[in-house]
């Protein structure tokens, strides 16, 4: 692998950067990157699916994960992380990355993770060929590909240091402070930089310099390197042994800073944590001589740096790089205050998930309401079984009579004279636990039974002590001799359309049990359609988290809202065609208890 | 800095506080005060008991070494290993009642360079413990390169310094050895003139060693010499350092562990112990390191990276004798940040002229920013300039600036008009001018 990005690479950002990834996808907009180069963010703490970000002047969505092996598992291109985790978890971090796997470039920011935990790190890494950028670093850039985080600056720094397109140097720093003046250098003095690295301030590093100039050496686009060392460590004498040895051959310009500390004892610490001198070798000067020596470009100082980069890219007579068409990030954007992803009323038509309306509405179309939910409700195509499944849930539940509170509620509601919407709403209201939420009940305590294997004993023990009776189970007066015949429509379609029917299967088990008690502890209407959706999501290839998802949310509940709407709008209209007086509930009903109140 | 030098007391407290884990099969009486006067040493003796009833050794315990050399070990009165509690104790307060000379290299007998001059605040004393030199030893371990060292010798105390190669065996470890791939490294490479009878003791003594260096964060862990008296073992002397970024896994490990300044290091002044107060109250980087207060330029720089090339440039172009501080303002400090810390720079270097009569230089520098908002903090530069113009002028200072970074046109385009307003002498300098480069044009003035 001669190059450590191209303009494919997606990364995976540990910990909601808003500012870094924004100005990730500043630079993704302005070179025209065909993705964005954040394909997933880990935030652990936040129950958010996505974030938002400005991409040009349009937004994108970003998603969410609580942890690294889901946002990998959910975006395995995804082979650079990004982890911005402070010191303390910093190296957890990476050791989990490293155990998932997939991952080519692990980047660590945080400085000051402790010695031994870095070092195990970055032999680990090293032994599984994964390349890490720092601890204490600000990244690296592949100029007109990929660039992490907030390395080069500002937009504007960027395309003055000439960093939004390949240029023909290799830069490595220690620095992240003093890599952006590197580019900058070169820009003013060469043609700009193919590949940059700053590596990391603190004493162990993953990366160090020989192993970003070796690949660097392999890297076509990159003629020459640029090297800027520090006092302190000996890295720099294997730079040196391979410019000997003939392993690189591309011309490097080097300097080390730090030579004032030789004039001051230990007691100053000038620069980074690695930044200290043991022994004359370790000190700038000492390594400036030794690098000169074996032929490397050395300048008399650092204030003759760009002179000294000037002389040997001019030497080398390239060819002018063309400077490349950029898109122009907008001054001023504002975020928008809502989002929405099922349907789209900008163009000709309406549309529902990418489909006209016209192409779902008509007969012709083939299409019926369970399409129209299934678009944009779930946003995918559901196959014809699925879509006649949920047509048939809606017809079975579309009333059940006068007397269950919705529809009384909805009948008193129109007989004080309010409107068709204000009574549905007042029958709507009593949709819930009680009243309808059966259905969404038996979907969430069978499904947790089904998921943890609990024998239909077991679970009876289960639900008891929840000290809650089983949902979707019992009928008023139906029992498997007088079986309640929705429900037997509902399984019989099941039988012949489903794949199969696994968590039905299960609560016919359980219903075997509960109805050797008790006869009339049949499988409901409620409990037979919780448990079917969950067995039709099974078979449309849904997560079981997906599905758990789903119940969390209330879609199970709001097949039974459709449904029941029409029958409430049917006893408005009724009320309204019999233009009944204004109701008053009989006295005699009413048991009267009042006491008087007594003082306290 | 990562790796922080501990007081002998403490590397001993640490390995006493495990002693269990690492050494099962030793004993050690961790028998040791540190004191830093003769009263406190006295009122000492109430809780250990041994200080009345034994001999002892007291010498001071602050960091540095050749503590025999220098005359500060006290062990005879005398003869050798008779001295009693009230000798250690006025012993002690007449060393700590004035400044001591301290040589930290020698040649031979004979003191090399300048000794360093300071009080001694802080002694550990401890029992006088017979031995003979065939009982000491010499074992340290420390990390170098990528490999963690352990250093082995049969023979302790000055010896094994002056004769290092000959007599010290050193066996490397990766740090993805196990236990059992260290152990038996260590069992193979036992110093051969280890007394026979010993040899067994001192691998297990070694392997517990090195495992208590690895498992609790040691940089560095040397103790010269110890002593093996069958499963009883004496730590005559130690020097330790620890990696203090592990601090915050090894709270309990570590206990109450202090990271005292070296001896002889100077008395940090009240505007370098303001600055450090500020540092630490803030997410961004506020350092600053008196060179040389006299001298006349002074730097205010932006970025640590920046902060070494601009020392390097001025040691270079006008010498370390004109270089009056070194340090740093970044990771975006805000206005009244930097506005606390441009004072504290202004306060210092106009308190007296250049002896020599030249006008004062102060170098406002940076790199191009990765984040920071220039304008923002040269808006607290001017404010400092609002205060300190008199002074400014009254030592002839002449102001340079080079930055670049977030709104770095706004901040340069600000602070000249400032400087001009109040008639400071001030060029201004972005991105296009090298960003050294200020240095040569001060001096060249």
């Amino acid at each position: 692998m001669s190059k450590l990005f191209t303009k494919d690479t997606q990364a995976i950002f540990w910990n909601n950067n808003k500012t870094a990834i924004q100005r990730m996808l500043d630079y993704d907009y302005t070179i025209k990157r065909e993705k964005p180069s954040v394909a997933a963010i880990v935030a652990p703490t936040s129950s958010n699916k996505f974030e938002k970000f400005f991409y040009g002047a349009d937004e994108i969505m970003i998603p969410l994960y609580k942890s690294t092996a889901e946002a990998k598992a959910a975006q395995p291109q995804a082979d650079v992380l990004l982890n911005f985790a402070s010191f303390r978890t910093a190296y957890n971090v990476t050791m989990e990355a490293l155990e998932i796997g997939g991952f080519k470039t692990i980047m660590i920011t945080a400085e000051g993770i402790p010695e031994r935990l870095a070092r195990g790190m970055n032999t680990k890494a090293r032994e599984l060929g994964v390349t890490v950028i720092g601890p204490a670093t600000v990244g690296a850039i592949a100029p007109g590909a990929f660039k992490i985080a907030n390395i080069g600056g500002t937009i504007d720094n960027i395309i003055n240091s000439k960093l939004h397109r390949a240029g023909s140097c290799g830069l490595v720093t220690r620095s992240g402070g003093l890599f952006n003046e590197l580019s900058n250098i070169i820009a003013i003095n060469a043609d700009g930089i193919a590949e940059g690295v700053a590596i990391g301030g603190d004493r162990f590093v993953g990366s160090v310099f020989i192993d970003n100039l070796l690949r660097m050496e392999e890297n076509p686009d990159v003629k020459y390197m640029i090297l800027l060392g520090e006092v302190g460590g000996t890295e720099e004498y294997k730079v040196i042994e391979a410019v000997k040895s003939g392993k690189i051959k591309k011309p490097i310009i080097a300097w080390c800073i730090g030579t004032i500390a030789k004039y001051y004892d230990s007691g100053v610490q000038f620069g980074h944590a690695g930044a200290s001198a043991n022994g004359e070798m370790e000190t700038a000067e000492y390594k400036n001589n030794a690098m000169a020596e074996a032929g490397i470009h050395v300048p008399a100082t650092f204030n003759d740096l760009p002179a000294k980069i000037k002389e040997v890219f001019e030497s080398l007579n390239l060819d002018p790089i063309p400077e490349p068409e950029i898109n122009i990030v907008p001054k001023v954007r504002r975020p928008k205050q809502f989002i929405c992803t099922i349907s789209d009323d900008r163009g000709e038509e309406a549309t529902y998930a990418g489909f006209p309306i016209s192409s779902v509405a008509t007969p012709d179309t083939g299409k019926g309401i369970g399409d129209v939910i299934s678009l944009l409700w779930f946003k995918k195509q559901y196959p014809k079984w699925a879509t006649e499944f949920i047509e048939t849930v809606i017809k079975t539940v579309a009333d059940h009579g006068p007397a269950v509170s919705g529809a009384h509620n909805a009948k008193v509601t129109a007989r004080a004279g309010k409107s068709v919407v204000e009574s549905l709403v007042t029958g709507l209201l009593t949709i819930g636990p009680r009243f309808g939420g059966a259905i969404d009940g038996a979907a969430k305590y069978f499904k947790y039974a089904d998921d943890n294997n609990l024998s239909p004993k077991e679970f009876l023990g289960y639900m008891k002590k929840q000290g809650i009776p089983i949902p979707g189970i019992g009928h008023r007066i139906k029992s498997l001799k007088n079986p309640d015949l929705r429900v037997t429509g509902l399984m019989n379609y099941a039988a012949e359309h489903f794949p199969s029917t696994p968590l039905l299967d299960y609560a016919r088990t359980v219903e075997a049990l509960t109805t050797s008690k008790k006869e009339n502890l049949i499988l409901n209407v409620d409990g037979t359609i919780g448990i079917l959706m969950v067995d039709m999501w099974r078979a449309l290839g849904y997560s079981e988290e997906e599905i758990n998802e789903f119940i969390e949310s209330g879609t199970l509940n709001a097949f039974f809202i459709v449904g029941r709407s029409i029958g409430f709008i049917g006893h408005v209209l009724d009320e309204k065609r019999l233009a009944m007086p204004m109701y008053r509930h009989p006295m005699d009903d009413i048991l009267y208890d009042v006491q008087k109140a007594e003082k306290i | 800095m990562a790796q922080k030098a501990i007081r002998e007391y403490d590397a001993k407290s640490i390995l006493a506080r495990h002693w269990d884990k690492y050494f099962p099969d030793f004993t050690y009486s961790y028998e040791t005060v540190l004191v830093q006067n003769g009263a406190e040493l006295k009122e000492a003796a109430k809780e250990n008991t041994w200080l009345n009833e034994k001999t002892l050794v007291a010498k001071p315990d602050m960091l540095f070494g050749k503590r025999g050399k220098n005359g500060l070990v006290l062990f005879k009165d005398q003869k050798p290993g008779d001295v009693t509690l009230e000798k250690a104790a006025s012993w002690i307060d007449e060393k700590c009642s004035e400044k001591q000379e301290v040589y930290f290299s020698f040649d031979g007998d004979t003191p090399q360079g300048e000794p360093s001059v300071d009080m001694l605040t802080h002694f550990i004393v401890e029992p006088f413990t017979p031995h003979s030199q065939e009982e000491e030893y010499y074992i340290s371990a420390t990390c170098v390169g990528d490999e963690d060292m352990l250093y082995m010798s049969a023979e302790g105390g000055m010896e094994v310094e002056e004769g290092w190669d000959e007599k010290v065996t050193e066996v490397a470890f990766k740090i993805t050895d196990t236990e059992e791939e260290i152990a038996q490294k260590i069992k193979a490479n036992i110093p051969a003139d280890v007394a026979e009878g010993d040899k067994e003791n001192f691998a297990k003594f070694a392997i517990g060693f090195f495992k208590a260096y690895r498992e609790l964060n040691f940089a560095y862990l040397e103790i010269n010499p110890f002593v093996l008296q069958g499963n009883k073992v004496e730590l005559l002397d130690m020097v330790a350092k620890l990696d203090d970024t592990a601090g915050f896994m090894m709270t309990s490990e570590w206990g109450d562990v202090e990271f005292p300044t070296s001896f002889g290091m100077e008395e940090k002044s009240p505007e370098v112990l303001a600055v450090e107060e500020a540092d630490a109250k803030t997410g961004a980087s506020l350092k600053l390191t008196l060179l040389k207060p006299e001298a006349r330029i002074w730097t205010m720089v932006a970025g640590g990276g920046a902060s070494v090339v601009y020392a390097d440039t001025i040691a270079d172009m006008a010498g370390i004798d004109d270089l009056a501080n070194y340090g740093e303002y970044s990771g975006g400090p805000t206005t009244g940040e930097t506005k606390f810390y441009a004072e504290t720079i202004f306060d210092l270097m106009t308190r007296e002229p250049d002896a020599q009569g030249r006008g004062k230089v102060l170098i406002i520098g940076g790199a191009i920013a990765n984040f920071t908002d220039v304008a923002k903090t040269f808006t607290g530069i001017i404010q400092a300039f609002e205060n300190y113009q008199d002074k400014l002028k009254a030592v002839d200072t002449k102001i340079y600036v080079r930055r670049g970074g977030p709104n770095y046109e706004k901040g340069l385009k600000d602070i000249k008009e400032a400087a001009d307003r109040m008639g400071l002498y001030i060029e201004v300098y972005g991105p296009e001018t090298h960003v050294t480069d200020i240095v040569r044009m001060a001096l060249e003035k």
